[in-house]
């Protein structure tokens, strides 16, 4: 009891000095804290993790510049890191964080800002999951991005161009001497003519629908190729044909491939530029406008050549219901199901291609396609022995036709 | 001359220009194509619309004029151009133009479009009837396709869209890459004809 009275008088007697004592012991405490947590936050002092090593920066190859690619080699120890923070500096830029990489990255393409002969330096650092990051790295040797003037990843492709357009010229130049070559028949462009010919007996036009893609597509050029010996043959038999368009340079084609038409069979009296006429730009407008002529027209023959997509059964089928006898032909793989289950003869693929050298006969034209079967034989061999090759591991020839 | 040469040498010279600039990354390269492919194309583009609005008004006059089947379609049609055409010159924030598109326009296109579902039933009705072996091969082929892409399909066979998968990604794969090979070549041939001279076709000589 003694003791505790005699505590309570001392506390009471020293209450001044114990209270100071006491608030000095807080505000150590304060402080400590504080500073553990600045060391916390303070990004290079970091000594819990490493920072990637031997950092190369360099120009980005076959492009046109402005983008530099960044290599690194991993930190020996990565578990506790969750990715890199990468900084890039210049004579103009100061300092500064210009992109993030995963930790299992050894890679970064930097294109955001970059300008061309600019020496660009980098150093990066690494990152834990709870934001502790490490001491930077060692700075990159200065690298520049710049534009190159050729793709050598396209190489491979160019000499491709190259062999097949050697091909063309030379096969040209035996069609020149006159020999023959052969060309399988195609059922559907046979039947062009027998087409047209029905429809003179009728007394109904043909309708030609060249697609709905404009002239840079190359499946619509093959239409307008196809359409110039239609409109002569629809000439010669005196009938008529009416061609809608959807793309206005298309309508300009067209018009003139009929015109020409109708001028070499001598019939450019019986021409009339409002049949081959502009409709719409509208994918489905089109498709509607072209399913009212077949229905309100009631064409004895409906000719589909060209590029098409989700109007192509809508135009099909519509002309199936009509009675007309229906041709069809497009490169799009997804629409020819479509044609072959509303069509009477559908040509496929590259055959509407070859349709205006099969209809044309000309040995120059005829010959392009002999040059296209040797082509199509190379690949044939090389995917052969591509296949073959690659059960015993010799990957070479696949790496001729990727892009590197 | 100006027939025939002289834009067989525009085609000669833009087509192996084009075909270069595949291979040149350059930003020279790039600016080449964006004036040719970008800036002369929406030039050209915006002189033919002329043609093609002279054509499309000359093709439905001469209709109403005749008073031919349908000819009131014809009318409702350069009514709508004009309608079009002028709420989206009046209008100066074109609130009235973009409504006029949203609940007009694309409703119309979209019931052109859900018309596909019906017109895909009655094809495939006629393209699967067994009339000689090719066509039952596809029949019983599409059979198990449909089935296999429903839950039914794993319900009735656990094995059914592994083999639905096999159909699609071999037999059905291997014929549509034969085509895609064949196109692609077909493609570059014509291009290289256009190119050469060879393939005048499309410019209205032979």
């Amino acid at each position: 009891m003694c003791s505790v009275y005699w505590l309570c008088w001392f506390f009471e007697k020293n209450k001044k000095t114990l209270d100071k004592c006491l608030f000095l012991i807080i505000k150590v405490n304060a402080m400590l804290i504080g500073i553990l947590f600045l060391i916390g936050q303070i990004p290079t002092d970091s000594v819990f993790l490493n920072p990637p090593t031997n950092i190369i920066a360099m120009d980005a190859p076959n492009d046109r510049g402005e983008v530099i690619i960044i290599k690194w080699d991993l930190p020996e120890d990565i578990s506790n890191i969750e990715g890199y923070q990468i900084f890039r500096e210049a004579e103009e830029e100061t300092l500064h964080l210009a992109g993030y990489s995963p930790v299992d990255r050894t890679e970064y393409t930097d294109q955001l800002g970059i300008k061309n002969n600019v020496e660009y330096r980098y150093r990066m650092r690494s990152i834990s999951p709870e934001g502790i990051v490490s001491i930077s790295s060692e700075p990159s040797l200065p690298a520049t991005a710049y534009p190159q003037w050729f793709r050598m990843d396209y190489i491979n492709v160019l000499a491709m161009v190259l062999l097949y357009l050697g091909l063309t010229v030379y096969f040209v130049r035996i069609a020149r001497k006159g020999k023959k070559i052969f060309l399988r028949r195609i059922p559907g462009l046979d039947a062009l003519e027998e087409a047209v010919g029905r429809a003179t007996e009728m007394g109904k036009p043909i309708l030609y629908v060249p697609g709905i893609w404009p002239m840079s597509e190359i499946g619509t050029i093959a239409a307008m190729n196809i359409l110039k010996p239609v409109a002569k043959k629809v000439a010669q038999y005196e009938s008529r044909i009416i061609v809608p368009t959807i793309d206005p340079i298309v309508m300009n084609v067209a018009q003139q491939t009929v015109k020409e038409g109708f001028t070499e069979a001598g019939r450019i009296d019986s021409y009339n530029e409002d049949d081959v006429f502009y409709l719409t730009s509208a994918q489905f407008a089109y498709a509607a406008g072209v399913n009212g002529i077949m229905i309100r027209e009631k064409p004895a023959t409906n000719l589909f050549l060209g590029v098409f997509f989700a109007e192509s059964l809508l135009l099909a089928e519509t002309g199936n219901a009509t009675g007309a006898i229906q041709i069809a032909g497009t490169d799009r793989v997804a629409q020819l199901p479509f044609f072959v289950a509303a069509c009477d003869y559908c040509i496929m693929g590259e055959e509407l291609y070859a349709a205006s050298a099969y209809l044309s006969e000309d040995p120059r034209l005829v010959s392009a396609i002999k040059a296209q079967d040797w082509g199509k034989m190379g690949i044939l061999i090389c995917l052969a022995l591509g296949s073959l090759l690659s059960i015993f591991g010799a990957t070479f020839i696949i790496s001729w036709f990727t892009a590197r | 001359m100006l027939r025939r040469t002289l834009p067989q040498a525009i085609a000669f010279i833009i087509g192996f220009a084009m075909l270069i600039q595949y291979f040149i990354p350059h930003p020279i390269s790039e600016r080449f194509y964006n004036v040719i492919v970008q800036q002369w194309l929406i030039i050209i583009l915006g002189f033919m619309y002329i043609f093609a609005l002279r054509s499309f008004f000359m093709h439905h006059i001469v209709k109403i004029r005749r008073k031919k089947e349908g000819y009131w379609f014809s009318a409702m049609a350069i009514v709508a151009l004009l309608f079009m055409l002028s709420s989206g010159l009046i209008t100066t924030r074109g609130v009235f133009f973009d409504s006029l598109y949203n609940y007009m326009i694309a409703p119309l296109q979209a019931t052109m479009f859900s018309l596909l579902a019906f017109f895909i039933a009655s094809a495939a009705f006629r393209a699967f009837r067994a009339r000689n072996f090719q066509a039952t091969l596809l029949l019983v082929t599409a059979v198990i396709v449909m089935i296999g892409r429903v839950p039914i399909g794993d319900y009735l066979w656990k094995g059914m869209p592994d083999l639905v998968e096999w159909i699609m990604s071999v037999p059905n794969m291997a014929a549509m890459r034969g085509i895609r090979i064949g196109v692609g070549l077909g493609a570059v041939a014509t291009a290289m004809k256009i190119i050469l001279g060879i393939e005048r076709s499309y410019m209205g000589g032979e």
